[in-house]
């Protein structure tokens, strides 16, 4: 189990705003937190990771003590065994890729690891490559793999698919998945985009101005206790006409054009580029503004 | 016969520059890139100055501060048995600082430019402080270090006011190239300031261009 509370005062793009959570999460899920830029997402990981710290909270990973404040307990970030994959990857320039992975390992710990990592994270062909000649799917793969070789108790994984193409982001997202189930991890995932939160998380903390707004499982944070309905999907808005009495819609659905009749009153609050659930009950499509 | 030694005591008194400010240089660079102290305007100010100060008056104070008669001079004459005015050692410590901006602030940059997430990656992959300096941040910033190596070392054969005062002109010990032009210039001996002027010119050229020869193809590679 892990459970904390983090009180942190944070200078965002509006001023400063006060990050205020508390979370408990058990052993093996993995939860996403999801919201805005500016919510709070990155410094929650980092005050789990002990790259900085809170004014005032706790941090206890099972029975361990990584912060409390009140007792004047911080855990140096060397001890405290996470692995985090960083937005920008974070790949050391002047090592290979084989040198990233090596360079996690424990004195001592075997070499092993690093050759499964590898393998299961699709790096054979990249060993003796630097990190420049990689692409961010590459690079995002080879920051995973390090994050993993010491085993982290706790795996924190910083929008790390925000900046790859849809395709990328999806296969990425199976091997997330994938080494989370094979090496029983408990995992923390930032997103602003909804189709990943779904697909990924076992429970999903909603964040808005430094505070959890909502909490639970995908299904229940997004569409409440209304959903029973037959298919859905999630999508983007590319277009709007109008066609006689019926408005016609052109949304993006991962990576496929759908065109979606519907009614005027329908249409009213959607515009261009507004993120859909397209859902329906039996033959009666339904459009919802996320 | 055109005597040699003062570039001998240049080369010897570069050498050893460059290497004790290679050392003294990374720590206060690291903590100049890092650190959000108040301390770190004034000691910023303090490094930058001798690349404004005129020579003669960081000699004049080493002079006065190092000399025999002054409590810092007697206290390292009295401890070390050794005095700094018109002595090679004594050239060495004031080159030592005279040069301090040339080694300091392309390593300041250099660590300024890295990417934060690099040391916190290594942080957290339980690397210490040490370990994560000497495999992840020294080594990408290679460019940087070797800018003011080659800096500081063409700074400190290009000094003249600092070592006149403090050092003098004694042949064998603190006669160095610079001041050995000057005194040959003062002689009438106009050929022989020519030779060492020649071949100061050529060596700082080559020492240069070498820099920027070297610098431009790690930037090219670094695209890559």
């Amino acid at each position: 189990m892990i459970s904390f509370s983090i009180s942190k005062t944070m200078d965002t793009a509006q001023g400063k705003a006060l990050l205020d959570v508390a979370c408990e999460i058990r052993q093996g899920e993995l939860v996403t937190i999801y919201g805005e830029s500016g919510a709070g997402k990155t410094t929650i990981l980092r005050a789990l990771a002990g790259l900085l710290q809170p004014e005032k909270g706790y941090i206890v990973i099972n029975g361990h003590e990584w912060l409390d404040t009140a007792k004047r307990i911080n855990i140096a970030p060397q001890k405290r065994n996470v692995g985090f994959v960083f937005q920008d990857y974070a790949l050391f320039p002047n090592m290979t890729v084989r040198g990233n992975l090596e360079y996690a390992l424990r004195k001592g710990q075997a070499a092993k690891i690093v050759d499964e990592l590898t393998e299961v994270m699709e790096l054979q062909q990249l060993q003796t490559r630097y990190p420049g000649k990689l692409s961010g799917g590459q690079k995002q793969r080879v920051a995973l793999a390090r994050a993993l070789v010491r085993q982290p108790t706790l795996l924190l994984l910083d929008e790390p698919l925000s900046a790859l193409g849809s395709e990328m982001r999806y296969r990425l997202q199976d091997h997330i998945l994938q080494a989370h189930k094979h090496y029983g991890l408990t995992t923390i995932l930032v997103s602003h985009d909804v189709p990943e939160v779904f697909k990924m998380s076992d429970k999903v903390f909603v964040l808005e101005q430094g505070k959890i707004i909502r909490q639970g499982t995908p299904q229940a944070v997004f569409f409440g206790a209304e959903a029973k309905d037959v298919f859905r999907f999630m999508g983007d808005i590319l277009d709007i006409n109008k066609s006689g009495e019926i408005y016609s819609l052109t949304v993006l659905v991962y990576g496929n054009i759908v065109h979606v009749a519907t009614t005027e009153e329908a249409v009213r609050n959607l515009k261009h580029g507004d993120h859909v659930m397209l859902s329906s009950e039996t033959f009666h499509p339904l459009i919802t503004k996320m | 016969m055109i005597d040699l030694q003062p570039f001998w005591i240049t080369f010897q008194l570069a050498l050893i520059t460059t290497a004790l400010l290679f050392v003294i240089a990374i720590p206060l660079a690291y903590w100049l890139a890092h650190s959000k102290s108040k301390f770190k305007s004034i000691i910023e100010t303090l490094v930058s100055m001798p690349l404004v100060l005129p020579p003669s008056v960081l000699g004049f104070y080493f002079l006065v501060a190092f000399g025999p008669s002054h409590g810092l001079g007697q206290f390292i004459e009295h401890y070390f048995n050794t005095r700094l005015v018109f002595s090679f050692g004594g050239l060495v410590v004031a080159s030592v600082i005279y040069s301090l901006p040339f080694m300091v602030h392309p390593i300041q940059s250099g660590f300024s430019g890295l990417s934060p997430y690099l040391k916190e990656a290594s942080y957290s992959l339980g690397k210490s402080r040490m370990d994560t300096l000497r495999h992840v941040l020294l080594p990408n910033i290679k460019a940087s270090l070797l800018t003011g190596i080659v800096l500081t070392f063409a700074h400190t054969i290009g000094e003249f006011g600092v070592v006149l005062m403090i050092g003098g002109n004694i042949p064998g010990q603190t006669r160095v190239a610079s001041i050995a032009i000057y005194d040959e210039v003062e002689a009438m001996n106009y050929h022989s300031a020519n030779v060492y002027a020649g071949i100061l010119f050529a060596v700082t050229f080559v020492i240069l261009l070498t820099v920027y020869f070297v610098n431009h193809r790690y930037a090219i590679t670094k695209r890559l």
